[in-house]
């Protein structure tokens, strides 16, 4: 029977793996699994059901979705997987995990060979060290074809198609009778028998009125970061251009904490700094064109404002600095006045001609450019609008609205199983390890590489916390550890059934509700919009953007908090948090944007309860709590990890232990003067 | 806005009940106007809600009539200039107009094999049960960085 609005009809369907997103890590995993999948019915007989569901197209969804013009995580054979867990560390201020990072970098490179063999165009050097762009037909990465190096890490890619070809070959992979897409999952479903274990996920089509209930054995939740939380920068049309993308909406983290997931470093952001207003990638620009950063009078603020790093030690003393520092760095110059900050663009080009051909100078032109157009269009309408020629003008930078993200800089998520073969500790040994909830796991693993601490449930890319740096390659190669353990633990766990905890009656009326809200009340006011019944869910994305923007650190205060404004902050989250359950959605589109607030609440409620336990400022550049403002490693340096509680509707959070892995000394200069 | 789409070349799809624009929006912004009542034009796609669009550009890339364009955010950029793709199987061109008039034209390759044509697993390995608890992927074309044991100092 088909569905009609309000009256939608109900699939059920029983799995026992499902994939839940489409971005970088479930391509990942869609494309690992066939293969373990094939050797569990081979060498086993056990035939596994697997599913993968998508909010969007996989040929243009997750973060990938526009394109990218570079590959940020590339090892390569010249470095060793250490000294990755090292820089992952350092740009995170220290605390972060090395076995997530570590295993990350053994295993990267064989994704992005992959990536190339499918298609994508990688930038080579000659011998001459010309560059070339990727469909030059050099030698490939791994029969030794030398990449673009613009850091360390990077290698630039003419990736406008980058995700088209990846979803290409999980399509295949999978089969696309394995792929549903424009399903939009809110819930994940605990097991009736055993709460501490993941039973199956509920959802709705956003294009028929169809409401649908899963269960699986195993669930890999890859649903990306969390944007639009704070109140962006620009609040008209342009608040759809938030340097993250603006469909990432917490769903990874909310989902996983109400199934009883531990998260992990919550309290961490992302503010980038970026080409004002369309945010535009700055990567290239510095370490490729050697461009500077600058205040209005074209002072090099991260020379200017050096000795500011000796408050950080040993962090600031690190040959390069973390994200945050240069963020702090900058915003001493724009809060005493010194603003706009600018990029530097005319002094790099111009240095730069004066060593090349003309020749030369037109390709590094089309290059600069095809920086924004592979990855983000919008900061090339800014330019042409503005009439800004980077030869010519330079242009400005600004530090955006916080995002959370796991997967770029920065490492907010969930807490998951880590290898075994790395030294990770497998006890918590430190003073306040009677905090932790008695049930949760000790040590950094539990068996199954990537599951977080709900048996069955597992995490990829901007899912993972406390590691972060892996971007889309990275997030490829999460989402492929993932389904090979996925594979391991259907296996191990052939005979279990997973049951509900909750009706499937009840979860679509659940689902529903704010469908079912706007039927009953829509005719008690003349205007569709106001209504004492109801809250639209723009509106009440407007309320929290107001209150994360004033209260918790966001631009509104040059991202400067303390214990007063979050206790205010927690109040008015929990009215927010009772409001969602008014929202209304006057259609299918609605519906959708409606859950997705209710996510966003949720992991920034999350946010903010973290910023809240942490009594520093572990962070600066990211956000200050002013009446915590140094970093305390003595009493800080350690996860800050929570639990919440879907009945009670309340987080329990907690430390736990850090230690190092690889040798973090090795990073770090004598104080600068 | 962001997007928007011109009556003139917009043809729905011709009548299929998605249009390509619809399919590919990472954030459900495209919808078609079905009866005119939302627009005033009658099997056209339009972006309803234009102040959540990231200006990606999938619906302008994939328009079969190429009648999608962007004008730029109008609370942060100045009128008259555009930037306009044409994607096709191995390329794609940008046309870049300032607001001054100035023009500039790039051409990008975007892949190196044809489209549709990747052969995910020929060639490739078969798993094992016996290596599914051990570090590596099924793949083995050398990216695997198995690292110096040395630096590991709590192993």
């Amino acid at each position: 029977m088909a569905g009609e609005f309000g009256n939608p009809e109900v699939v059920q369907e029983e799995v026992d793996i499902l994939f839940i997103g489409g971005g970088m890590a479930c391509c990942g995993a869609a494309y690992e699994v066939m293969r373990w999948a094939d050797a569990a019915k081979a060498e086993t007989g056990i035939d596994l059901k697997i599913k993968l569901v998508d909010k969007a197209a996989m040929d243009r969804s997750g973060a990938v979705a526009q394109g990218l013009s570079a590959i940020n995580t590339y090892i390569g054979t010249e470095q060793d997987p250490a000294d990755y867990a090292r820089m992952v560390s350092n740009d995170l201020m220290g605390i972060t995990r090395d076995d997530l990072s570590y295993d990350l970098g053994r295993h990267v490179d064989e994704s992005v060979h992959l990536f190339e063999e499918w298609g994508l165009p990688i930038w080579k050097t000659d011998e001459n060290g010309e560059r070339h762009d990727g469909s030059k037909g050099m030698p490939a990465l791994k029969d030794g074809g030398k990449p673009v190096r613009s850091g360390k890490w990077q290698i630039m890619i003419n990736g406008e198609s980058y995700k088209w070809i990846v979803a290409e070959a999980a399509k295949k992979a999978l089969g696309m009778d394995r792929i549903e897409e424009r399903i939009f999952i809110v819930k994940l479903v605990n097991d009736k028998n055993d709460p501490s274990r993941i039973a199956g996920a509920v959802g709705f089509s956003t294009r028929d009125h169809k409401v649908v209930v899963y269960k699986a054995k195993a669930i890999l939740l890859a649903a990306g970061g969390c944007v639009n939380l704070f109140r962006p920068r620009s609040v008209g049309e342009g608040q759809g251009r938030a340097w993250y993308p603006v469909w990432n909406a917490g769903s990874t983290y909310s989902m996983a904490a109400e199934a009883g997931a531990e998260l992990t470093m919550m309290e961490n952001r992302f503010v980038p700094a970026r080409f004002k207003d369309g945010y535009g990638p700055v990567g290239a620009w510095f370490l490729l064109f050697k461009a500077q950063a600058t205040n209005a009078i074209g002072e090099v603020y991260m020379v200017k404002n050096k000795e500011l790093l000796n408050d950080y030690p040993p962090y600031g003393q690190a040959a390069v600095p973390a994200s945050c520092l240069r963020n702090h760095l900058m915003l001493k110059e724009m809060r005493e006045g010194r603003g706009p900050i600018y990029m530097d663009t005319v002094t790099a080009l111009a240095k730069l001609r004066e060593t090349l051909s003309p020749r030369e100078v037109k390709h590094l032109e089309a290059e600069a450019w095809e920086d924004f157009l592979d990855m983000c269009v919008g900061q090339c309408g800014v330019w042409v609008g503005e009439n800004i020629e980077p030869e010519k003008k330079n242009s400005e930078l600004m530090p955006t609205e916080p995002y959370l993200l796991g997967s770029h800089s920065g490492c907010c998520g969930i807490w998951v199983s880590g290898p075994e073969d790395l030294g990770a500790p497998t006890s918590e040994e430190h003073a306040e390890a009677d905090k932790i909830p008695g049930y949760l796991p000790k040590g950094w693993n539990w068996g199954y590489r990537s599951m977080t601490t709900v048996k069955g449930l597992f995490t990829a890319g901007d899912g993972v916390g406390a590691s972060g740096h892996k971007f889309s390659s990275g997030s490829h190669a999460e989402g492929r550890m993932c389904a090979k353990a996925m594979v391991k633990y259907c296996i191990d766990n052939k005979d279990w059934k997973p049951e509900l905890d909750t009706s499937p009656e009840q979860l679509v009326a659940d689902i529903y509700q704010p469908v079912k809200t706007y039927l009953e009340f829509k005719d008690y006011t003349t205007a569709i919009d106001i209504n004492p019944h109801y809250i639209t869910p723009k509106m009440l994305q407007f309320r929290l953007q107001k209150i994360m923007d004033e209260y918790v650190a966001g631009v509104a205060t040059y991202y400067q908090t303390n214990a007063h404004m979050l206790a205010v902050a927690e109040e008015k989250l929990e009215m927010l948090k009772e409001d969602a359950m008014k929202m209304r959605a006057k259609d299918l589109h609605e519906l959708l944007r409606a859950w997705e607030n209710y996510h966003r609440i949720l992991t920034a409620e999350a946010h903010m309860k973290h910023i809240q336990f942490r009594e520093e400022s572990r962070y600066p550049g990211f956000y200050y709590r002013m009446d915590k403002n140094f970093v305390d490693e003595e009493n800080w340096h350690c996860f800050v990890n929570s639990v919440y509680d879907k009945n009670s509707k309340k987080w329990t959070v907690f430390k736990r232990a850090h230690v190092d892995l690889v040798d973090k000394s090795k990073l770090f200069k004598p104080a600068a003067h | 806005m962001p997007t928007y789409v011109r009556t003139d070349k917009c043809d729905g799809c011709k009548g299929q009940d998605k249009t390509a624009c619809m399919y590919i929006c990472p954030h459900d912004l495209m919808k078609l106007d079905k009866d005119g009542s939302e627009t005033g034009h009658a099997m056209k796609a339009f972006n309803q809600e234009p102040e959540q669009c990231w200006e990606c550009y999938s619906c302008v890339k994939i328009c079969p009539q190429n009648a999608i364009e962007v004008r730029h955010y109008a609370d942060i950029v100045p009128l008259g200039g555009s930037v306009q793709p044409l994607r096709g199987s191995d390329s794609i061109m940008w046309t870049i107009k300032f607001r001054n008039g100035t023009l500039k034209r790039f051409k990008f390759p975007i892949r190196t094999t044809p489209e549709g044509s990747i052969d995910c697993y020929g060639g490739k390995e078969t798993a094992k049960l016996e290596n599914i608890t051990k570090s590596g992927f099924f793949t083995a074309s050398g990216g695997y960085r198995a690292g110096n044991p040395a630096e590991l100092i709590r192993k």
